[in-house]
């Protein structure tokens, strides 16, 4: 294999993508575009009514009056709420940062004494001991942030007497948002946009081969020594070499719109390598519609089908789907790129947490495999 | 030592129903320009793309340079420079963009590559339009780049398929005046055309092929006084029963 040969055809492939207005448009700025616009427009919507999964980590011991385990079944009961009890913060912490759990609540010590007090002389509050629940969300959904503090509150306030009162010895403490600042519906979708971007190059990949075939350049390409796999090579490094670019602009944008995350360099650096494995089972995708398409036109329609269920199932569209299709999405290798880029960016999970692991492995294995799947469909009806 | 370039042994292929090669036969020796002429669909493409490795012959074998084309297309590649029929240009690169990619395609170091790129494009009168991007280069322009293409690596046997098609008269002397600078460097070249004009002054010989079968094989100055008619045309006519040019 010669090296020259591969960094020429990588070269000319980023030439194109960079000098020619429609891909220029369609890789770079249309991504960007659509995000700001159908996020702005669709991004809190959800039709139906999910389960949020809450870890309750329970510091009171004395459980004066079986009150704390009434607490807790009141949480159940909500049908909302499905509870998941810990025996220490940490674990539920860990959960919590890898999206296992939506919020963690910590039951403190003096929980089932203050409602003991309560019970005792409803009306007097000067004899009550108050104690305070805290709350910690997960700050890699929408749904999590705003939608369980309210529900929780009102679990408390019917707890406490089935009334109307505002007073009660319990408060309850949103442990994260009390930390820090509110987080934007756009900043939820941020993660969802690196992926979103990368999508399109599928049907960059598929137009690119159809228009080399239709124009004679395929045919001209084979006639040099140049071998199948410098061909391949060179392409899926340029597309690589255009998805990191592609990542490179997304982020400024969305950095200067407002997504800062907090994060180590070693999550931004996964971060980018993840979307990096995700752009080769995009190559693969954009192969196998490059074999089916006889003509590059043709080869646009096509890239939909692919296209389409990757964004809708797998990137920030896909926030508010039904339990029926989330349970499809887990088919689809954007979901787990933009699971795995949530926990980096938004739930700050460590690069080594199980569920990074998880996804990061997931991505590896699924995009290698469509991408061997691309290379060898194609190569069995178009000669390389 | 082989003393021919290019030998065609009894070649069949078939697309489905379709007979676009019917036993074809020939022998171009080294250093000869040879012409195959015939009529758009006759098999003259075919012919081109089972020599340079792109067809699979259905029967028959093919060899260029000594090489068996099917059995050891490496070598046969690293020999042949190819002109196509279609103006195969990358149109979002330049000129020079365009010749550099495919000096890279042939591995040629970097010194020997401007040195062809540069010789390449004065002959070809594209200097002054060599960092212009090709979608804004004439037909004729695109033509004469397309041959730069095929000749950077400076190959042995030339395959110029149909190379002045939509050139201007003037660009196309050009052609004709390099391709005579070939034949003078020893270059074996294979050229498909239906322009009878272009066959009687520049080859050594042709052969005139029709529905896939290859009708007559001589020098055009043979061709015509064994038929006892004035030029390549009316040979074609004699064999054909039409003119070349009707069916275009």
């Amino acid at each position: 294999m010669k090296f020259q040969r591969v960094a020429a055809l990588t070269n000319k492939e980023v030439k194109k993508t960079v000098r020619e207005p429609a891909v220029l448009f369609m890789i770079f700025l249309f991504p960007v575009v659509f995000v700001l616009a159908f996020g702005a427009s669709f991004g809190g919507l959800g039709a139906t009514q999910p389960v949020y999964t809450i870890g309750v980590v329970n510091m009171d011991q004395a459980n004066i009056a079986n009150y704390t385990q009434a607490f807790i079944g009141a949480l159940s009961d909500t049908k909302i709420l499905s509870v998941q009890v810990y025996g220490d913060n940490q674990t539920a912490q860990n959960d919590l940062s890898q999206g296992k759990i939506q919020a963690v609540m910590v039951i403190p010590s003096g929980f089932s004494q203050s409602l003991a007090s309560y019970c005792a002389a409803p009306e007097d509050p000067s004899k009550w001991v108050n104690a305070t629940v805290s709350l910690y969300l997960d700050k890699g959904s929408v749904v999590a942030t705003q939608a369980m503090p309210p529900i929780i509150q009102r679990v408390i306030t019917a707890f406490t007497g089935q009334n109307q009162q505002p007073a009660s010895p319990i408060s309850l403490q949103i442990a994260s948002l009390i930390e820090t600042r509110q987080v934007s519906a756009f900043e939820f979708m941020a993660p969802g946009m690196f992926t979103f971007a990368s999508i399109f190059l599928i049907m960059m990949v598929a137009q690119s081969f159809t228009q080399d075939r239709e124009n004679g350049m395929m045919k001209r390409i084979r006639i040099t020594p140049t071998t199948s796999t410098e061909f391949m090579i060179s392409q899926v490094l340029s597309y690589m070499l255009i998805a990191l670019i592609q990542a490179i602009i997304v982020f400024a944008a969305v950095y200067l719109v407002g997504f800062k995350p907090n994060v180590e360099f070693s999550s931004y650096a996964l971060a980018f390598i993840l979307v990096l494995i995700f752009s080769l089972s995009n190559v693969g995708f954009g192969l196998i519609t490059a074999t089916v398409a006889k003509t590059s036109g043709a080869a646009t329609g096509i890239a939909f089908l692919f296209v389409l269920p990757q964004l809708f199932l797998g990137t920030f569209v896909g926030a508010s789907l039904s339990s029926s299709a989330q349970i499809v999405s887990k088919f689809v290798p954007s979901y787990y790129v933009t699971d795995a880029l949530t926990s980096l960016l938004l739930r700050k999970a460590a690069a080594t947490s199980p569920t990074i692991l998880f996804d990061l492995t997931i991505v590896s294995a699924s995009c290698i495999a469509i991408l061997a799947l691309g290379i060898i469909l194609y190569a069995k009806y178009y000669k390389i | 030592m082989n003393k021919f370039a290019i030998i065609m042994e009894s070649v069949v292929k078939r697309f489905e129903d379709v007979v676009a090669l019917d036993g074809v036969s020939f022998k171009v020796a080294k250093g000869e320009l040879f012409g195959l002429l015939g009529p758009n669909g006759a098999g003259k493409t075919t012919t081109v793309n089972v020599l340079c490795g792109l067809l699979k012959p259905t029967s028959g074998s093919a060899f260029v340079g000594g090489y068996d084309v099917q059995k050891e297309s490496a070598k046969v590649k690293e020999l042949i420079g190819v002109c196509p029929q279609e103006t195969a240009i990358y149109p979002y690169l330049t000129g020079a963009e365009n010749v550099e990619l495919f000096g890279n395609l042939y591995a040629l170091d970097k010194n020997t590559l401007k040195a062809r790129r540069d010789m390449l494009l004065v002959k070809m009168g594209l200097t002054q339009d060599a960092k212009r991007r090709v979608e804004k280069y004439s037909g004729g322009m695109k033509r004469r780049l397309s041959l730069i293409l095929a000749l950077i690596h400076d190959p042995q046997i030339i395959f110029l398929d149909e190379p002045t098609v939509g050139m201007d008269p003037q660009s196309r002397r050009a052609v004709w005046d390099f391709m005579g600078e070939l034949k003078k460097e020893g270059k074996t070249i294979f050229l498909t055309t239906h322009y009878m004009e272009e066959a009687e002054a520049l080859c050594d010989r042709v052969g005139i092929i029709d529905h896939g079968r290859l009708i007559a094989i001589d020098s055009p100055k043979e061709l015509i006084s064994k038929n006892e008619v004035k030029n390549l045309e009316e040979v074609f006519i004699k064999f054909t029963g039409r003119k070349i040019r009707e069916e275009l």
